[in-house]
């Protein structure tokens, strides 16, 4: 038991690394800012395409997503760092990390977006044309604000996907909260910083996940 | 011009002859990892989920906590912490079995919510007749109240199968010799791009059937909110 504590909750470990882990935090916090308002906008502009009448807008979106749900996000990911290069375009660890999760979560968005638009019935589209509205108005005012109330909680699983796999930058090199824990648990021998890195992120996405889990059976009630 | 500097960085047809069998050898193992979570994922969450519905309440909080934490952390902060941090404590499992434990546990996480979701959108009544014609908690349980749920759960459950077992490309970090770590290793030792473009393509070969296939389920299974 002394041994478990020592080697997984050592406190002076833990206070040594806390500041090194917080730095990582701080990198791995900027990513989403960074990546999360964009990857919304294009999954919705996605999401869009998918339900075009003209099949030429619809089937490069439709294959454009299968394609990034079918590939691991760290494929991409690597991809993107090791595999750009060969064209001339090397893109630094923030900027590789996020081009992949950008490209990841259009294509999870977009499947939520979808899902949402179906929620919401031709009668609604019908009452707006009838009281004069254009295509777009009815688009912006009537149909999106409906669908997005319909799969917030969907969204907001997703956005907690996208905080979970900024982790994937450790690979990468990028000096986030997980590739620093792992740097420290190297250095010291011991496991204790990543069970830190683990607490930070359970304090961070735990509550959001509670959330979520009472959202869910709510709405299946 | 653009044209031929792609084929020959990525598709260059000696790097084919000289990788190809590596990243095929990937592909059985990413096959073996991802027929094993999705088996073992799925069977502990319809349990977990079963055992949630006997409403005992210290076992339920349990539950709780396993599903939330493995919801809430990233998959590779669980599989370097159990792969780097039991060896501490004289516990040592070879790579494959860490990534197969650990996805299992999140996909029982995640499938576990699913089905319990699934399980309180049946009807009370369906519960209270199944019962009063005389069969047991268990009975009714398995007999009549999990084939509707199981029925409302397919499109969420499908989609998130894929999303969880498509992590089974994190076994690179550890040394799993799946498609990625083929594909990298080959790329650092070719210096060509194209095994990484071939551990795309295989990853596109196990994956798309998978992703058409939820399409279809989704279309004819459609999740009833309302």
């Amino acid at each position: 038991m002394n041994e478990l504590i020592a080697q997984f909750f050592d406190l002076s470990i833990m206070g040594q690394v806390l500041p090194l882990l917080l730095q990582g935090l701080w990198v791995t916090l900027q990513i989403c800012p960074a990546t999360i308002p964009i990857g919304l906008c294009t999954g919705l502009a996605v999401a869009l395409a998918c339900t075009a009448r003209s099949g030429a807008v619809r089937w490069p979106a439709m294959a454009f997503v299968d394609l990034f749900r079918a590939v691991p996000p760290l494929v991409v990911l690597i991809f993107a760092y090791s595999g750009l290069p060969f064209f001339g375009l090397r893109l630094t660890p923030f900027m590789a990390v996020c081009v992949a999760l950008l490209l990841a979560m259009t294509s999870y968005f977009c499947e939520v977006f979808r899902a949402g638009l179906e929620t919401v019935g031709r009668g609604q589209r019908e009452a707006a044309a009838s009281t004069g509205l254009g295509k777009t108005t009815t688009m912006v005012y009537i149909v999106i604000p409906q669908a997005v109330r319909n799969v917030l909680p969907d969204l907001v699983s997703n956005m907690v996907e996208v905080v979970k796999l900024t982790s994937l930058a450790s690979v990468v090199a990028l000096p986030e909260m997980l590739y620093n824990a792992d740097m420290a648990r190297a250095a010291t021998y011991n496991a204790t910083p990543m069970v830190l890195a683990a607490l930070i992120y359970l304090a961070l996405l735990w509550p959001v996940v509670r959330l979520l889990s009472r959202l869910e059976n709510k709405a299946a009630h | 011009m653009q044209w031929d500097r792609f084929v020959e960085v990525f598709a260059n047809p000696a790097m084919v002859a000289r990788y190809g069998p590596n990243i095929l050898a990937g592909t059985w193992v990413t096959l073996q990892i991802a027929a094993a979570v999705i088996v073992t994922g799925i069977a502990a969450g319809l349990l977990l989920a079963s055992l949630r519905s006997y409403r005992w309440r210290a076992l339920n909080l349990l539950i709780i906590a396993f599903v939330d934490i493995f919801r809430a952390l990233p998959p590779l902060v669980v599989i370097l912490l159990v792969f780097f941090g039991l060896p501490n404590v004289g516990l040592s499992l070879p790579a494959f079995a860490v990534l197969w434990l650990v996805l299992s546990c999140i996909l029982a996480a995640f499938a576990e919510e699913i089905f319990w979701a699934g399980l309180i959108a049946v009807p009370k009544g369906q519960w209270e007749a199944a019962r009063s014609t005389g069969l047991g908690f268990g009975r009714t349980l398995l007999y009549v109240v999990l084939p509707q749920a199981i029925r409302m759960t397919v499109p969420p459950l499908t989609n998130r199968t894929i999303a969880i077992t498509k992590n089974s490309a994190l076994g690179t970090v550890i040394g799993v010799p799946e498609i990625l770590n083929q594909a990298s290793t080959a790329q650092s030792f070719s210096g060509s791009g194209t095994p990484l473009f071939l551990g795309a393509l295989a990853y596109l070969v196990i994956f798309i059937p998978f992703v058409l296939l939820g399409r279809a389920v989704e279309k004819r299974f459609q999740w009833k909110r309302h």
